[in-house]
Parts: structure tokens; sequence; C-alpha cells
């Protein structure tokens, strides 16, 4: 009978204690993760004048909160890709002496339609759509 | 009638002996002894650790009085600090160093206690603090590393956050909690300094008591080939002590040099929409698994490269940590030569693949 109530007294000031670290450790774990801050969704995004990039070169350009790599190939063609390496998210690189695209942090490579050439990303760039209006360049989402 | 003035005698205990109990602790000091044997020096590294880390904290309590923890500022304030506060160059510049210093003498530390054989029973639970210790000396250097928001840092945290995403399951779940958010940003600069100048020092103090109190408890181990240990010991107090803080001396003026003569590079201010510049590469303590990476392809089988590296990291890591439990063995002799053989190849692997990572 002795031991059989030590043993509810024990239990009640285990679970007691247990419960209130519980309930002491939920809402700072709560706490501690962000809230999500939704973002009113980007379609499109100027990146510039046409004149502002010359052939063989490429720029980072803002779409929204994430960069975008635009590439003018020659002066009639562009590209546009996403600029966050699918390896360690990185901002990759046009790179002119070899027409390719570089991510500096592992060496990953990607060909002009955003396909990996050699290094470590294991998957391709995200391909956006580039829009001459006038002078002006504008980068789409493609659809 | 007058009474005679009582003179305390010699072995009557002064006023603050009787007040803080200075006795006992005298007695502690003067009964602790240190092995005298041909590897004796290697025990002086984790006072050099330690002693670094209290020049990270007074030098860390100085910078946080101009540092200002947003996107706009940081850089900036790190900049003021360097170049018009007095001696901002020099206060800085010394934190930075110590911090490579203080994980220099940290991963020279460890390695000591694996060749001296120092975890053996029953010194395991002080091997797995002293591990602990050293995660948070590296959690120290990642979080302090973002802190300037220069282009390197912000790659740098960019890359180890991602990593952490990786973990299967709740990868996620960790890289939101250490950004603060989907990306590296305002939110992570402010987390990483909270976690710099508030969470790991707390962690770390407690940790410290709890390595430094088992130290005391087992006594400074013998490596297992030394012989007639009674014949052999050096006190503690004064005689190690005064050694230790002589080696502090050498510690304080290879920090003074390094900080005087090649201050720390501030770099160009972060920019979340530039390339990440060619040549990038981290603080030379994660060279040897940026490097790794590197050399992982895309896909081993069917498994993205990403996320075999970080098995790998995860399975040598758990190796390492257990090493007490499978170094040893029922006849109490242990896996010596074993553990002496894994503990070359890890200083191989990190020496040559850091030495790759930062050529190549």
């Amino acid at each position: 009978m002795e031991h059989q109530r030590r043993a509810l007294v024990r239990w009640l000031l285990g679970t007691g204690v247990g419960a209130s670290i519980a309930s002491f450790l939920y809402p700072a774990i709560r706490f501690m993760d962000p809230p999500d801050i939704p973002e009113a969704p980007v379609n499109e995004a100027p990146a510039g004048k046409i004149q502002d990039l010359k052939a063989n070169s490429g720029k980072i350009v803002k779409f929204g909160s994430r960069p975008v790599l635009l590439v003018r190939v020659d002066e009639s063609e562009w590209r546009a890709f996403s600029a966050v390496c699918t390896h360690l998210n990185c901002t990759v690189q046009f790179r002119d002496d070899t027409h390719q695209i570089w991510c500096a942090c592992h060496n990953g490579l990607y060909d002009l339609h955003g396909k990996v050439i050699s290094g470590p990303p294991p998957a391709p760039l995200e391909e956006y759509t580039v829009r001459l209006r006038g002078d002006d360049v504008v980068v789409a989402r493609r659809t | 009638m007058p009474t005679e003035p009582v003179i305390p005698t010699e072995s009557e205990p002064g006023w603050f002996d009787q007040r803080l109990g200075l006795a006992s602790l005298r007695r502690l000091m003067g009964h602790k002894t240190v092995p005298l044997h041909s590897a004796s020096i290697w025990y002086y590294f984790g006072g050099i650790t330690l002693f670094l880390f209290v020049i990270q904290v007074l030098t860390g309590i100085l910078l946080l009085l101009y540092y200002r923890p947003t996107t706009t500022e940081a850089y900036e304030s790190v900049q003021f600090i360097m170049t018009r506060v007095k001696f901002g160059w020099l206060v800085r510049s010394i934190h930075s160093w110590s911090s490579n210093l203080m994980i220099l003498a940290a991963f020279i530390h460890m390695f000591s206690v694996v060749f001296l054989h120092a975890y053996r029973k029953p010194r395991e639970v002080t091997w797995l603090s002293g591990i602990a210790l050293l995660g948070l000396v590296l959690a120290f250097g990642f979080s302090g590393y973002l802190l300037p928001w220069n282009k390197v840092s912000y790659f740098a945290t960019k890359v180890g956050t991602d990593m952490a995403g990786s973990v299967p399951f709740i990868g996620a779940y960790m890289a939101r909690f250490l950004r603060g958010g989907n990306d590296v940003g305002g939110a992570t600069l402010t987390r990483f300094f909270g976690f710099h100048v508030a969470v790991l020092p707390g962690l770390m103090t407690l940790m410290l008591m709890v390595h430094l109190i088992l130290v005391q408890m087992h006594g400074m181990s013998t490596p297992p080939w030394v012989r007639n240990l009674q014949a052999r010991q050096m006190p503690f107090f004064p005689n190690f002590f005064l050694r230790e803080l002589m080696a502090w001396y050498g510690a304080l003026a290879v920090l003074g040099a390094l900080a005087a003569l090649l201050p720390w590079d501030l770099g160009e201010k972060a920019d979340p929409f530039s390339s990440a510049p060619a040549g990038i590469r981290p603080e030379w303590y994660f060279l040897a698994p940026f490097y790794t990476l590197k050399l992982i392809p895309s896909h081993v089988w069917r498994v993205e490269g990403e996320l075999v590296g970080l098995i790998g990291f995860a399975l040598l890591a758990f190796w390492w940590v257990a090493l007490p439990f499978w170094a040893s063995t029922r006849d109490g002799l242990g896996r010596t030569k074993l553990v002496t053989g894994a503990g070359v190849l890890l200083i191989a692997y990190l020496v040559t693949f850091s030495a790759l990572g930062y050529w190549r």
C-alpha cells in the first residue's frame, strides 16, 4: 500500500514536471519557426534596356525576390534562367570566354539551355522567356 | 580586568579564507598533478583553446558596442569599426584571427587526445563533451562569418544552410529555422547574431563547465605506453600553471603578430543579386567538406550527389564521435593502433582536401 502510494506520488510529480517543461518548450519551439510571409506572385520583371547589355554577356536581374540570369547570346538572341544553382543555392554567372553558365561555388557548368554539362548540380536551371518591347528587355516566367 | 588581545596564529584561516573556503581550493590544487613524459607538451593545447575563447569573449563584447545586425547597417558598422573607431581595426582583427587560432587549437587538442589515447575508460563522456565543444566552436565560426555581411560570407551561408536543407525529413524545417525564412536575408542575419552572441555562448559556458569538471574529476590521462606513473608527476600548481601561462603568452604573441601584420579583410558588401565571385571558398576549417562536395557528381547511382555527401559526412562524424566505444576492448588494452591509424587517415584527408580546396 505504502509502495503504491509512493509510486502514485512519483508518477504525478514526474508527469507534472514533464508537462510543465513541455508547456514551456512548445511555444518556444513554435516561436522559432519563422512565419510564412506571402509574396506577391511575379510573372514578369523589367531587365533594363537593350543597349545596356552587349552581345556575348550576361547580368543578374531581379525577378521579385529571386535572381535571374539574363544572357544576350548575340545581337538578336536573348535567354534567361533562374540564377540559383540547383546544387547548393549559389548564384551562377555567364562566362563570355566559354559561352557557358558557371557556378563559382562548386564549379558547376550549364550550357546556354540551362542543362548541366559537368560538376555537381543535379538538375537544369529553370528557363525564363525574354521579351523585347521597344528598347526595353522584359523577363517573364514560362507558362 | 583587561583582556589580552587575541593574536591570530599562522595556522588560523584569514578573513577571506573563512568566508570563501580558499583553503579547500588550495588543497584541491595541491593534489592535482600532471604526468611528465615525452608527449607532455600536448597537454597545453586545451588551456590554449580556453585562453583564445576568453579573448573571443572580450573582443566580442567590444565589437558589440558598435556592430548593428541589419542588412543595411552590418557591413557599414564593421567598416566604421575598422576605419573610425580607435583601435577598431585591431579589435576586429584580433577577434577574427583568434577565432581561427581557437579552432586550430581545438583541433590540435582533439587529435592529441586521440594520439595519447586519453579518450579511454573512464573518460568517454569527457571525449563526448569535448566533441560537443568542437561542434559549438565551429558553430561560432559559421554564425560569426555571416555577421560582416560581405559577399563571401553571404554565399557561404547560402551553401551551409542549403546543405542543412538536404537532410531527409527535417531538412526543410532546419533550413527555414536557420534562415528565419525561405532565403538568406535580414532575418538570417538577425538569427545568426542571436545565436552568436547569446545562444552559443550560453551553451558553450555550460559545456565548458561539464568538460572542465570531468577533466578535474578524472585527472590528466597518461598514455598507455608510459609506465611507472608515480615517479614522474608535476604539481599542477604552480609548476604546470606557470608553464601554461607561458604558453598563453606564446599564443598571444602569435595572435598579436597576425592581427597587426595581416589585418583581417572586410571584402565586398553582400548583394543577393550578384553572382558568386570566382575563387570563392569557405574558411579553412570547412575547406575539406567544400572540396569533397565539388568532387561528388550530380548523381551517385540514383541518389543526388549532395545527399550522398551529406550522408558520408554524417557517417564520418558519427564514427569519430563514437571513437571511445569502438576503440575499447574487453581486456582493457583497447585498439590503440587502429585509433592511431584512423587519426592519421583523418588528418591526411583533412590536410589534402583542404589544400586542394584552397588551390584548385
